[in-house]
Protein backbone atom coordinates (compact mmCIF):
# COMPACT_ATOMS: atom_id res chain seq x y z
CA UNK A 1 0.00 0.00 0.00
CA UNK A 2 2.80 2.43 0.98
CA UNK A 3 4.67 1.68 -2.25
CA UNK A 4 1.48 2.21 -4.24
CA UNK A 5 0.92 5.63 -2.60
CA UNK A 6 4.48 6.61 -3.50
CA UNK A 7 4.16 5.21 -7.05
CA UNK A 8 0.90 7.05 -7.71
CA UNK A 9 2.20 10.34 -6.34
CA UNK A 10 5.45 10.21 -8.33
CA UNK A 11 3.39 9.54 -11.46
CA UNK A 12 0.92 12.33 -10.65
CA UNK A 13 3.73 14.77 -9.90
CA UNK A 14 5.50 13.99 -13.20
CA UNK A 15 2.31 14.32 -15.23
CA UNK A 16 1.49 17.67 -13.57
CA UNK A 17 5.03 19.06 -13.58
CA UNK A 18 6.22 17.88 -16.96
CA UNK A 19 3.76 16.18 -19.29
CA UNK A 20 0.83 18.54 -18.85
CA UNK A 21 2.96 21.64 -19.38
CA UNK A 22 1.90 23.54 -22.52
CA UNK A 23 5.23 23.06 -24.36
CA UNK A 24 5.03 19.30 -23.92
CA UNK A 25 1.37 19.06 -24.86
CA UNK A 26 2.05 21.08 -28.00
CA UNK A 27 5.13 18.93 -28.70
CA UNK A 28 2.99 15.82 -28.26
CA UNK A 29 0.47 17.10 -30.80
CA UNK A 30 2.55 19.15 -33.22
CA UNK A 31 5.36 16.67 -33.63
CA UNK A 32 3.23 13.70 -34.78
CA UNK A 33 1.16 16.04 -36.96
CA UNK A 34 4.30 17.40 -38.61
CA UNK A 35 5.53 13.88 -39.34
CA UNK A 36 2.17 13.04 -40.86
CA UNK A 37 2.11 16.15 -43.05
CA UNK A 38 5.73 15.62 -44.13
CA UNK A 39 4.96 12.08 -45.24
CA UNK A 40 1.81 13.13 -47.04
CA UNK A 41 3.57 15.96 -48.88
CA UNK A 42 6.50 13.72 -49.75
CA UNK A 43 4.34 10.86 -51.06
CA UNK A 44 0.92 12.30 -51.98
CA UNK A 45 0.03 9.14 -53.87
CA UNK A 46 0.64 6.94 -50.84
CA UNK A 47 -2.26 5.69 -48.79
CA UNK A 48 -2.52 7.37 -45.36
CA UNK A 49 -3.20 3.94 -43.94
CA UNK A 50 0.19 2.67 -45.09
CA UNK A 51 1.88 5.60 -43.40
CA UNK A 52 0.06 5.19 -40.10
CA UNK A 53 2.14 2.38 -38.46
CA UNK A 54 5.36 4.27 -39.12
CA UNK A 55 3.95 7.57 -37.89
CA UNK A 56 2.67 5.99 -34.71
CA UNK A 57 5.98 4.25 -34.03
CA UNK A 58 7.99 7.43 -34.66
CA UNK A 59 5.71 9.48 -32.43
CA UNK A 60 6.09 7.02 -29.55
CA UNK A 61 9.84 6.69 -30.02
CA UNK A 62 10.54 10.42 -30.12
CA UNK A 63 8.10 11.32 -27.35
CA UNK A 64 9.20 8.68 -24.90
CA UNK A 65 12.97 8.42 -25.19
CA UNK A 66 13.65 12.10 -24.83
CA UNK A 67 11.05 12.84 -22.14
CA UNK A 68 12.29 10.31 -19.58
CA UNK A 69 15.96 11.02 -20.28
CA UNK A 70 15.45 14.78 -19.98
CA UNK A 71 13.17 14.79 -16.92
CA UNK A 72 15.42 12.48 -14.91
CA UNK A 73 18.59 14.33 -15.89
CA UNK A 74 16.85 17.62 -15.06
CA UNK A 75 15.86 16.36 -11.61
CA UNK A 76 19.30 14.92 -11.01
CA UNK A 77 21.03 18.20 -11.84
CA UNK A 78 18.64 20.04 -9.47
CA UNK A 79 19.18 17.32 -6.85
CA UNK A 80 15.44 16.74 -6.39
CA UNK A 81 15.98 13.24 -7.75
CA UNK A 82 17.97 12.52 -4.57
CA UNK A 83 14.68 12.78 -2.71
CA UNK A 84 13.36 9.79 -4.67
CA UNK A 85 16.56 7.82 -4.09
CA UNK A 86 16.28 8.49 -0.34
CA UNK A 87 12.62 7.52 -0.10
CA UNK A 88 11.91 4.20 1.62
CA UNK A 89 10.56 2.63 -1.57
CA UNK A 90 12.38 0.09 -3.70
CA UNK A 91 14.31 1.40 -6.68
CA UNK A 92 12.10 -0.76 -8.90
CA UNK A 93 8.95 1.05 -7.73
CA UNK A 94 10.60 4.43 -8.22
CA UNK A 95 11.86 3.54 -11.72
CA UNK A 96 8.47 2.12 -12.74
CA UNK A 97 6.71 5.26 -11.48
CA UNK A 98 9.06 7.51 -13.47
CA UNK A 99 8.54 5.33 -16.54
CA UNK A 100 4.76 5.22 -16.20
CA UNK A 101 4.34 8.94 -16.97
CA UNK A 102 6.53 8.67 -20.05
CA UNK A 103 4.74 5.57 -21.28
CA UNK A 104 1.38 7.36 -20.99
CA UNK A 105 2.83 10.34 -22.84
CA UNK A 106 4.11 8.00 -25.57
CA UNK A 107 0.73 6.30 -25.95
CA UNK A 108 -0.93 9.73 -26.22
CA UNK A 109 1.59 10.72 -28.91
CA UNK A 110 0.93 7.51 -30.84
CA UNK A 111 -2.76 8.22 -31.15
CA UNK A 112 -2.42 11.78 -32.43
CA UNK A 113 -1.77 10.54 -36.02
CA UNK A 114 -4.63 8.06 -35.56
CA UNK A 115 -7.08 10.82 -34.67
CA UNK A 116 -5.77 12.89 -37.59
CA UNK A 117 -6.05 9.96 -40.01
CA UNK A 118 -9.56 9.12 -38.83
CA UNK A 119 -10.78 12.30 -40.55
CA UNK A 120 -9.59 10.97 -43.94
CA UNK A 121 -9.93 7.21 -43.85
CA UNK A 122 -11.99 4.46 -42.31
CA UNK A 123 -9.98 2.84 -39.51
CA UNK A 124 -12.63 0.46 -38.26
CA UNK A 125 -11.00 -2.60 -39.79
CA UNK A 126 -7.69 -2.14 -37.94
CA UNK A 127 -7.07 -4.61 -35.11
CA UNK A 128 -7.10 -2.16 -32.22
CA UNK A 129 -6.84 -4.93 -29.65
CA UNK A 130 -3.42 -5.63 -31.15
CA UNK A 131 -2.47 -2.01 -31.85
CA UNK A 132 -2.93 -0.85 -28.27
CA UNK A 133 -0.65 -3.44 -26.61
CA UNK A 134 1.87 -2.97 -29.41
CA UNK A 135 1.95 0.80 -28.83
CA UNK A 136 2.27 0.14 -25.10
CA UNK A 137 5.20 -2.23 -25.64
CA UNK A 138 6.95 0.22 -28.00
CA UNK A 139 6.43 2.94 -25.39
CA UNK A 140 7.84 0.73 -22.61
CA UNK A 141 10.96 -0.29 -24.56
CA UNK A 142 11.50 3.31 -25.72
CA UNK A 143 11.08 4.60 -22.16
CA UNK A 144 13.65 2.07 -20.98
CA UNK A 145 16.06 3.31 -23.64
CA UNK A 146 15.40 6.82 -22.32
CA UNK A 147 16.16 5.56 -18.83
CA UNK A 148 19.41 4.03 -20.01
CA UNK A 149 20.34 7.43 -21.46
CA UNK A 150 19.33 9.14 -18.19
CA UNK A 151 21.62 6.84 -16.22
CA UNK A 152 24.55 7.65 -18.49
CA UNK A 153 24.03 11.42 -18.89
CA UNK A 154 24.93 14.07 -16.33
CA UNK A 155 23.44 17.08 -18.10
CA UNK A 156 20.21 17.68 -20.01
CA UNK A 157 22.03 18.50 -23.27
CA UNK A 158 23.99 15.24 -22.98
CA UNK A 159 20.72 13.35 -22.61
CA UNK A 160 19.32 15.02 -25.71
CA UNK A 161 22.44 14.29 -27.76
CA UNK A 162 22.51 10.67 -26.65
CA UNK A 163 18.79 10.28 -27.41
CA UNK A 164 19.34 11.34 -31.00
CA UNK A 165 22.35 9.06 -31.28
CA UNK A 166 20.02 6.14 -30.51
CA UNK A 167 16.88 7.26 -32.28
CA UNK A 168 17.90 8.22 -35.78
CA UNK A 169 19.80 5.03 -36.68
CA UNK A 170 16.85 3.08 -35.25
CA UNK A 171 14.41 4.84 -37.54
CA UNK A 172 16.35 3.85 -40.62
CA UNK A 173 17.10 0.32 -39.52
CA UNK A 174 13.71 -0.78 -38.17
CA UNK A 175 12.06 -1.26 -41.55
CA UNK A 176 10.01 1.90 -41.34
CA UNK A 177 11.37 3.70 -44.40
CA UNK A 178 13.33 0.92 -46.04
CA UNK A 179 12.10 -2.69 -45.78
CA UNK A 180 14.59 -4.80 -43.87
CA UNK A 181 14.93 -7.12 -46.87
CA UNK A 182 16.17 -4.16 -48.94
CA UNK A 183 18.84 -3.15 -46.42
CA UNK A 184 22.49 -4.05 -47.10
CA UNK A 185 23.16 -7.57 -45.80
CA UNK A 186 25.62 -6.42 -43.14
CA UNK A 187 22.99 -4.06 -41.62
CA UNK A 188 20.18 -6.58 -41.41
CA UNK A 189 21.35 -8.29 -38.19
CA UNK A 190 21.32 -4.87 -36.54
CA UNK A 191 17.66 -4.43 -37.51
CA UNK A 192 16.74 -7.60 -35.70
CA UNK A 193 18.44 -6.29 -32.56
CA UNK A 194 16.14 -3.28 -32.37
CA UNK A 195 12.87 -3.44 -30.41
CA UNK A 196 11.30 -0.90 -32.76
CA UNK A 197 11.61 -3.39 -35.67
CA UNK A 198 9.18 -5.74 -33.92
CA UNK A 199 6.87 -2.95 -32.76
CA UNK A 200 6.58 -1.51 -36.25
CA UNK A 201 5.97 -4.99 -37.65
CA UNK A 202 3.05 -5.61 -35.26
CA UNK A 203 1.54 -2.23 -36.16
CA UNK A 204 1.93 -2.93 -39.88
CA UNK A 205 0.21 -6.27 -39.43
CA UNK A 206 -2.63 -4.88 -37.32
CA UNK A 207 -3.31 -1.84 -39.53
CA UNK A 208 -2.36 -2.80 -43.11
CA UNK A 209 -1.91 -6.57 -42.80
CA UNK A 210 1.73 -6.48 -43.97
CA UNK A 211 3.73 -8.03 -41.15
CA UNK A 212 6.92 -10.02 -41.65
CA UNK A 213 6.88 -11.86 -38.30
CA UNK A 214 4.09 -13.48 -36.39
CA UNK A 215 2.60 -11.08 -33.77
CA UNK A 216 3.37 -13.62 -31.03
CA UNK A 217 7.06 -13.61 -31.98
CA UNK A 218 7.12 -9.81 -32.12
CA UNK A 219 5.38 -9.42 -28.76
CA UNK A 220 7.78 -12.01 -27.32
CA UNK A 221 10.75 -10.10 -28.72
CA UNK A 222 9.44 -6.81 -27.29
CA UNK A 223 8.90 -8.42 -23.88
CA UNK A 224 12.41 -9.85 -24.04
CA UNK A 225 13.88 -6.42 -24.92
CA UNK A 226 11.86 -4.77 -22.14
CA UNK A 227 13.06 -7.27 -19.53
CA UNK A 228 16.66 -7.04 -20.76
CA UNK A 229 16.68 -3.25 -20.83
CA UNK A 230 15.09 -3.10 -17.37
CA UNK A 231 17.77 -5.43 -16.02
CA UNK A 232 20.59 -3.38 -17.60
CA UNK A 233 19.05 -0.11 -16.35
CA UNK A 234 18.71 -1.42 -12.79
CA UNK A 235 22.34 -2.57 -12.79
CA UNK A 236 23.49 0.77 -14.12
CA UNK A 237 21.34 2.65 -11.60
CA UNK A 238 22.88 0.64 -8.77
CA UNK A 239 26.36 1.37 -10.06
CA UNK A 240 25.97 5.01 -10.98
CA UNK A 241 23.34 6.50 -8.69
CA UNK A 242 24.25 4.77 -5.43
CA UNK A 243 27.98 5.49 -5.40
CA UNK B 1 20.86 5.19 18.24
CA UNK B 2 23.66 5.30 15.64
CA UNK B 3 26.80 3.19 15.67
CA UNK B 4 29.47 3.65 13.03
CA UNK B 5 32.36 1.18 13.11
CA UNK B 6 35.55 1.31 11.04
CA UNK B 7 33.75 3.08 8.20
CA UNK B 8 35.83 3.49 5.08
CA UNK B 9 35.18 4.93 1.64
CA UNK B 10 37.62 4.99 -1.23
CA UNK B 11 37.20 6.39 -4.73
CA UNK B 12 39.93 4.74 -6.81
CA UNK B 13 43.17 5.55 -5.04
CA UNK B 14 41.64 8.35 -2.98
CA UNK B 15 40.49 7.56 0.54
CA UNK B 16 37.67 9.91 1.47
CA UNK B 17 36.83 8.27 4.81
CA UNK B 18 39.51 6.28 6.56
CA UNK B 19 38.13 3.80 9.08
CA UNK B 20 36.17 6.11 11.36
CA UNK B 21 34.12 4.97 14.36
CA UNK B 22 31.66 6.92 16.50
CA UNK B 23 28.24 6.63 18.01
CA UNK B 24 25.31 9.00 18.41
CA UNK B 25 23.15 8.66 21.51
CA UNK B 26 19.37 8.85 21.41
CA UNK B 27 18.10 12.39 21.93
CA UNK B 28 21.41 14.19 21.45
CA UNK B 29 22.70 16.66 18.89
CA UNK B 30 25.90 15.25 17.47
CA UNK B 31 28.07 17.71 15.57
CA UNK B 32 30.42 16.65 12.80
CA UNK B 33 32.98 19.34 12.08
CA UNK B 34 35.66 19.56 9.47
CA UNK B 35 36.88 21.56 6.48
CA UNK B 36 35.84 20.90 2.87
CA UNK B 37 37.09 17.56 1.63
CA UNK B 38 37.52 16.19 5.14
CA UNK B 39 35.02 13.40 4.49
CA UNK B 40 31.87 14.84 6.08
CA UNK B 41 29.61 14.46 3.04
CA UNK B 42 30.98 11.01 2.19
CA UNK B 43 30.25 9.91 5.76
CA UNK B 44 26.75 11.34 5.78
CA UNK B 45 26.02 9.84 2.32
CA UNK B 46 27.02 6.40 3.57
CA UNK B 47 24.91 6.83 6.70
CA UNK B 48 21.80 7.76 4.71
CA UNK B 49 22.28 5.03 2.10
CA UNK B 50 23.26 7.26 -0.79
CA UNK B 51 26.77 5.82 -1.00
CA UNK B 52 28.11 2.34 -0.37
CA UNK B 53 30.84 1.98 2.24
CA UNK B 54 34.04 0.33 1.06
CA UNK B 55 34.30 -1.22 4.53
CA UNK B 56 32.78 -0.87 7.97
CA UNK B 57 29.39 -1.05 9.61
CA UNK B 58 26.58 1.45 10.19
CA UNK B 59 23.59 0.64 12.35
CA UNK B 60 20.74 3.04 13.02
CA UNK B 61 18.19 2.02 15.63
CA UNK B 62 19.50 -1.52 15.27
CA UNK B 63 19.06 -1.53 11.47
CA UNK B 64 22.10 -2.44 9.39
CA UNK B 65 22.15 0.42 6.84
CA UNK B 66 24.32 -1.52 4.39
CA UNK B 67 21.93 -4.45 4.24
CA UNK B 68 18.61 -2.68 4.69
CA UNK B 69 19.04 0.89 3.44
CA UNK B 70 15.34 1.36 2.64
CA UNK B 71 14.27 0.19 6.10
CA UNK B 72 16.74 2.61 7.64
CA UNK B 73 15.63 5.47 5.37
CA UNK B 74 12.09 5.06 6.68
CA UNK B 75 13.19 6.31 10.12
CA UNK B 76 15.50 9.07 8.86
CA UNK B 77 14.84 12.68 8.01
CA UNK B 78 17.44 14.12 5.68
CA UNK B 79 18.26 17.77 5.03
CA UNK B 80 20.98 18.10 2.38
CA UNK B 81 23.33 21.06 2.19
CA UNK B 82 21.45 22.31 -0.86
CA UNK B 83 17.65 22.43 -0.77
CA UNK B 84 16.38 19.66 -3.02
CA UNK B 85 12.65 20.24 -3.23
CA UNK B 86 10.77 20.79 -6.48
CA UNK B 87 11.04 24.34 -7.78
CA UNK B 88 7.86 24.18 -9.82
CA UNK B 89 5.70 22.96 -6.92
CA UNK B 90 4.42 25.15 -4.08
CA UNK B 91 5.45 24.68 -0.46
CA UNK B 92 2.33 22.76 0.54
CA UNK B 93 2.49 20.40 -2.44
CA UNK B 94 6.19 19.79 -1.86
CA UNK B 95 5.49 18.71 1.72
CA UNK B 96 2.54 16.54 0.65
CA UNK B 97 4.65 14.91 -2.05
CA UNK B 98 7.45 14.13 0.42
CA UNK B 99 4.87 12.63 2.80
CA UNK B 100 3.51 10.45 -0.02
CA UNK B 101 7.00 9.06 -0.60
CA UNK B 102 6.77 7.68 2.95
CA UNK B 103 3.38 6.12 2.18
CA UNK B 104 1.32 8.58 4.23
CA UNK B 105 -2.36 8.78 3.34
CA UNK B 106 -3.86 11.97 1.87
CA UNK B 107 -5.65 13.32 4.99
CA UNK B 108 -2.62 12.58 7.15
CA UNK B 109 -0.14 14.22 4.81
CA UNK B 110 -2.26 17.32 4.24
CA UNK B 111 -2.80 17.91 7.96
CA UNK B 112 0.91 17.27 8.73
CA UNK B 113 1.94 19.64 5.92
CA UNK B 114 -0.31 22.39 7.33
CA UNK B 115 1.08 21.86 10.83
CA UNK B 116 4.66 22.08 9.61
CA UNK B 117 4.00 25.20 7.52
CA UNK B 118 2.60 26.88 10.64
CA UNK B 119 5.40 25.66 12.87
CA UNK B 120 8.05 26.93 10.45
CA UNK B 121 6.22 30.23 9.95
CA UNK B 122 5.67 29.49 6.27
CA UNK B 123 1.88 29.33 6.21
CA UNK B 124 1.58 32.46 4.08
CA UNK B 125 4.12 31.11 1.61
CA UNK B 126 2.53 27.66 1.44
CA UNK B 127 0.86 28.34 -1.91
CA UNK B 128 3.84 30.07 -3.49
CA UNK B 129 6.12 28.07 -5.79
CA UNK B 130 9.32 26.87 -4.12
CA UNK B 131 11.42 28.73 -6.69
CA UNK B 132 10.02 32.03 -5.34
CA UNK B 133 11.28 31.33 -1.79
CA UNK B 134 14.24 33.13 -0.24
CA UNK B 135 17.26 31.01 0.74
CA UNK B 136 16.21 30.97 4.39
CA UNK B 137 12.65 29.95 3.52
CA UNK B 138 13.94 27.24 1.20
CA UNK B 139 16.07 25.82 3.99
CA UNK B 140 13.20 25.94 6.47
CA UNK B 141 10.86 24.14 4.06
CA UNK B 142 13.55 21.52 3.40
CA UNK B 143 13.81 20.88 7.14
CA UNK B 144 10.00 20.73 7.35
CA UNK B 145 10.01 18.17 4.51
CA UNK B 146 12.52 16.06 6.42
CA UNK B 147 10.20 16.06 9.45
CA UNK B 148 7.01 15.21 7.58
CA UNK B 149 7.11 11.50 8.54
CA UNK B 150 8.22 12.14 12.16
CA UNK B 151 11.66 10.53 11.78
CA UNK B 152 13.60 9.08 14.69
CA UNK B 153 16.84 10.67 13.54
CA UNK B 154 17.45 13.84 11.58
CA UNK B 155 20.52 14.37 9.40
CA UNK B 156 21.28 18.04 8.84
CA UNK B 157 24.05 18.84 6.40
CA UNK B 158 25.20 22.44 6.86
CA UNK B 159 21.71 23.66 7.83
CA UNK B 160 22.58 27.33 8.24
CA UNK B 161 25.17 27.79 5.52
CA UNK B 162 24.55 30.65 3.12
CA UNK B 163 21.38 31.98 4.73
CA UNK B 164 20.59 35.22 6.54
CA UNK B 165 21.27 35.72 10.24
CA UNK B 166 17.61 35.74 11.28
CA UNK B 167 16.80 32.53 9.43
CA UNK B 168 19.94 30.90 10.89
CA UNK B 169 18.81 31.87 14.37
CA UNK B 170 15.34 30.48 13.76
CA UNK B 171 16.77 27.24 12.40
CA UNK B 172 19.08 26.84 15.42
CA UNK B 173 16.09 27.39 17.70
CA UNK B 174 14.14 24.77 15.78
CA UNK B 175 17.00 22.28 16.09
CA UNK B 176 17.17 22.81 19.85
CA UNK B 177 13.38 22.52 20.07
CA UNK B 178 13.46 19.25 18.14
CA UNK B 179 16.04 17.92 20.56
CA UNK B 180 13.81 18.97 23.47
CA UNK B 181 11.05 16.91 21.88
CA UNK B 182 13.35 13.88 21.88
CA UNK B 183 14.74 13.89 18.33
CA UNK B 184 18.25 12.63 17.65
CA UNK B 185 20.17 14.97 15.39
CA UNK B 186 23.32 14.43 13.36
CA UNK B 187 24.61 17.78 12.19
CA UNK B 188 27.51 18.74 9.99
CA UNK B 189 28.61 22.35 10.06
CA UNK B 190 31.45 24.69 9.20
CA UNK B 191 30.44 27.07 11.96
CA UNK B 192 32.33 26.22 15.14
CA UNK B 193 30.29 28.69 17.20
CA UNK B 194 27.10 27.02 16.02
CA UNK B 195 28.37 23.59 17.05
CA UNK B 196 29.51 25.00 20.40
CA UNK B 197 26.10 26.55 20.97
CA UNK B 198 23.83 23.63 20.13
CA UNK B 199 25.73 20.32 20.05
CA UNK B 200 25.93 17.89 22.95
CA UNK B 201 28.86 16.02 21.48
CA UNK B 202 31.18 16.82 18.62
CA UNK B 203 33.59 14.95 16.36
CA UNK B 204 36.33 16.69 14.39
CA UNK B 205 37.13 15.09 11.06
CA UNK B 206 40.24 15.82 9.06
CA UNK B 207 41.51 14.00 5.97
CA UNK B 208 38.97 11.22 6.45
CA UNK B 209 39.89 10.54 10.07
CA UNK B 210 38.28 11.58 13.33
CA UNK B 211 40.94 13.49 15.23
CA UNK B 212 38.86 14.04 18.38
CA UNK B 213 35.37 13.48 19.65
CA UNK B 214 33.46 13.97 22.86
CA UNK B 215 31.30 16.38 24.79
CA UNK B 216 32.30 20.05 24.91
CA UNK B 217 33.89 19.78 28.39
CA UNK B 218 35.74 16.63 27.34
CA UNK B 219 37.11 18.26 24.22
CA UNK B 220 38.11 21.37 26.13
CA UNK B 221 39.77 19.36 28.85
CA UNK B 222 41.77 17.49 26.21
CA UNK B 223 43.61 20.69 25.27
CA UNK B 224 43.66 22.49 28.62
CA UNK B 225 44.68 20.69 31.79
CA UNK B 226 44.04 23.47 34.28
CA UNK B 227 41.66 26.19 35.37
CA UNK B 228 41.99 29.95 35.33
CA UNK B 229 40.05 32.91 36.66
CA UNK B 230 40.36 36.48 35.44
CA UNK B 231 39.49 39.30 37.82
CA UNK B 232 39.10 42.98 37.03
CA UNK B 233 39.88 45.23 40.01
CA UNK B 234 39.67 48.95 40.75
CA UNK B 235 43.45 49.29 41.20
CA UNK B 236 46.56 47.39 40.33
CA UNK B 237 47.30 44.22 42.29
CA UNK B 238 50.92 44.08 41.06
CA UNK B 239 52.34 44.26 44.60
CA UNK B 240 50.15 41.40 45.79
CA UNK B 241 51.34 38.76 43.33
CA UNK B 242 53.62 36.93 45.78
CA UNK B 243 51.11 37.08 48.60
CA UNK B 244 48.35 35.75 46.35
CA UNK B 245 50.51 32.81 45.27
CA UNK B 246 51.31 32.05 48.91
CA UNK B 247 47.68 32.18 49.99
CA UNK B 248 46.49 30.00 47.11
CA UNK B 249 49.11 27.25 46.98
CA UNK B 250 49.85 25.81 43.55
CA UNK B 251 48.42 28.78 41.73
CA UNK B 252 50.17 31.06 39.27
CA UNK B 253 49.27 34.72 39.25
CA UNK B 254 49.71 36.98 36.24
CA UNK B 255 48.95 40.68 36.25
CA UNK B 256 47.45 41.88 33.03
CA UNK B 257 46.48 45.22 31.55
CA UNK B 258 43.72 47.45 32.90
CA UNK B 259 43.92 46.16 36.47
CA UNK B 260 43.28 42.57 35.56
CA UNK B 261 44.60 39.58 37.47
CA UNK B 262 44.67 36.02 36.13
CA UNK B 263 44.95 33.21 38.65
CA UNK B 264 45.74 29.81 37.12
CA UNK B 265 45.69 26.52 39.00
CA UNK B 266 45.57 22.79 38.34
CA UNK B 267 42.49 22.62 40.60
CA UNK B 268 39.22 24.44 40.12
CA UNK B 269 39.39 27.86 41.78
CA UNK B 270 36.81 28.70 44.45
CA UNK B 271 35.94 32.38 44.14
CA UNK B 272 34.86 33.32 47.67
CA UNK B 273 38.36 33.11 49.33
CA UNK B 274 39.82 35.07 46.43
CA UNK B 275 37.20 37.78 46.83
CA UNK B 276 37.81 37.89 50.58
CA UNK B 277 41.54 38.27 49.97
CA UNK B 278 41.02 41.31 47.80
CA UNK B 279 38.45 42.71 50.20
CA UNK B 280 41.00 42.46 53.05
CA UNK B 281 43.48 44.39 50.90
CA UNK B 282 40.97 47.12 50.20
CA UNK B 283 40.70 46.29 46.50
CA UNK B 284 37.30 46.22 44.86
CA UNK B 285 36.60 43.40 42.38
CA UNK B 286 34.33 44.45 39.53
CA UNK B 287 34.37 41.30 37.48
CA UNK B 288 35.34 37.64 37.89
CA UNK B 289 35.27 35.20 35.01
CA UNK B 290 36.43 31.65 34.60
CA UNK B 291 38.69 31.40 31.54
CA UNK B 292 38.09 28.39 29.34
CA UNK B 293 39.36 27.55 25.87
CA UNK B 294 36.66 28.00 23.23
CA UNK B 295 35.72 25.20 20.87
CA UNK B 296 37.54 27.19 18.22
CA UNK B 297 40.76 26.95 20.27
CA UNK B 298 40.21 23.23 20.67
CA UNK B 299 39.56 22.81 16.94
CA UNK B 300 42.67 24.73 15.96
CA UNK B 301 44.83 22.85 18.43
CA UNK B 302 43.54 19.39 17.51
CA UNK B 303 43.28 19.74 13.75
CA UNK B 304 46.00 22.27 13.05
CA UNK B 305 43.50 24.10 10.81
CA UNK B 306 42.78 27.77 11.41
CA UNK B 307 39.06 28.30 11.98
CA UNK B 308 39.14 31.17 9.46
CA UNK B 309 39.77 28.54 6.78
CA UNK B 310 36.40 26.97 7.59
CA UNK B 311 34.61 30.30 7.50
CA UNK B 312 36.14 31.22 4.15
CA UNK B 313 35.10 27.88 2.66
CA UNK B 314 31.42 28.52 3.25
CA UNK B 315 31.26 32.19 2.58
CA UNK B 316 31.72 34.46 5.46
CA UNK B 317 31.64 35.02 9.15
CA UNK B 318 28.57 34.45 11.23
Amino acid sequence: MKSWIAFWNILKKDIKNYYLKPPNISWGIIFPLSWTLMQLIRSPDKNVLQLLPGLMAMSVLFGTTSMLAVTITFERSGRSFERLLLAPISLNVMVLAKMAGTVLFGVFNAFVPVVFASFFIDLSFAHWAVVLPAVLMIAITSALMGLLIAVSAEQVFEAQTLSNFFRFPMLFLCGLFVPIASLPVFLRPLSYLLPLTYGVDILKGAIVGMNAFSPALSFGALAFFAAGLFFVCRRQINRRWIL
Amino acid sequence: MVTVTNLKKTYGNFTAVDGISFDVQKGEIFGFLGPNGAGKTSTINMMIGLARPTAGEITISGIDVRRYPKKAQAIMGIVPDDSNLYNEMDGFDNLCFCAALYGMKREERESKAQQLLERFRLKEAGKRPFKAYSKGMRRKLTIAAALIHSPQILFLDEPTTGIDVESSRQIREMIVELKRQGATIFLTTHYIEEAERICDRIAFIKEGKIVASGSLPELMHSVSHGYAVRLVTDKSAQSLTGELQNRFKGSKVTIGQEHSVVIASSKRIVLLPVMEFFHEKGIEVYEAKELRPSLEDVFVKLTGIESSVLRKEKGGKR
